[in-house]
């Protein structure tokens, strides 16, 4: 079962983990990355804007890359858009599998192309405003280790 | 809109653009989008990692930008997602 969604509102990622997992009868497991929106460091909000015309399309490129490099069952990736608050979360990534490993790897894969190879631009405010955020190294490097 | 493209300037770009968007005439390419821009959008998109898209489509080699009257063009600063 796929299921690929680019929400503008917030949503509870335990509501879609059960459905998803009993959509996928006979799996070996499944593994489930949940982001939230970090606290501390006075963050008040978080914004992320995106590119409508290649946002979902984006996303749903990236699926049918991880359908293509692991053994996968079901694949269910959801990502919000528009203005957070910590605590709120942002992704939420679950692969089901025969076997352990797929799930997990397909997961840290669709998660480190999420972080910088999908169209979206994320901004914090702070005390002091609105800042953007920048793509770390690690970023880039996290996802090149998936590059052949 | 016939007669002209629209540019949108998405993250970071925008505020270096002062808008979310702007109109210029049609057609437009590489060198008019370089010269009808904000000069410091026209820093950025000489980098390569802003990305330019046309008409929903991601181009492989921005320079080759050929907007037509009607044509959406997105500038495309680094992403960060997750």
């Amino acid at each position: 079962m796929r299921d690929v969604r680019l929400l503008d509102q917030p949503f509870n990622p335990g509501a879609l983990i059960g459905p998803f997992t009993n959509a996928n009868p006979g799996l070996g497991g499944v593994c489930t990355f949940v982001g939230e929106v970090r606290g501390g460091n006075g963050i008040e909000a978080l914004e992320l804007t995106h590119y409508e015309p290649l946002t979902l399309s984006g996303m749903n490129e990236l699926a049918d890359d991880a359908y293509a490099r692991f053994d996968l069952m079901g694949l269910l990736m959801v990502h919000r858009a528009g203005l957070m608050h910590p605590g709120e979360p942002i992704v939420c990534v679950s692969a089901a599998s025969k076997h352990r490993r797929d799930a997990i790897n397909a997961v840290d894969f669709c998660m480190d192309h999420l972080k910088s190879a999908a169209w979206f631009w994320k901004r914090e405010k702070r005390g002091d405003g609105w800042h953007w955020i920048e793509p770390r190294e690690e970023d880039y490097s996290d996802r090149d280790r998936w590059s052949d | 809109m016939s007669g002209k493209v629209i540019v949108l300037f998405l993250g970071p770009l925008g505020d270096l653009a002062g808008a979310e968007s702007a109109e210029f005439d049609a057609p437009l390419d590489w060198k008019g989008l370089l010269d009808a821009v904000d000069p410091a959008v026209t820093e950025q998109l000489q980098l390569d990692r802003v990305n330019v898209a046309c008409a929903g489509k991601v181009l492989g080699d921005k320079t080759t930008l050929q907007a037509n009257a009607g044509d959406e063009i997105a500038l495309l600063p680094p992403v960060s997602g997750g």
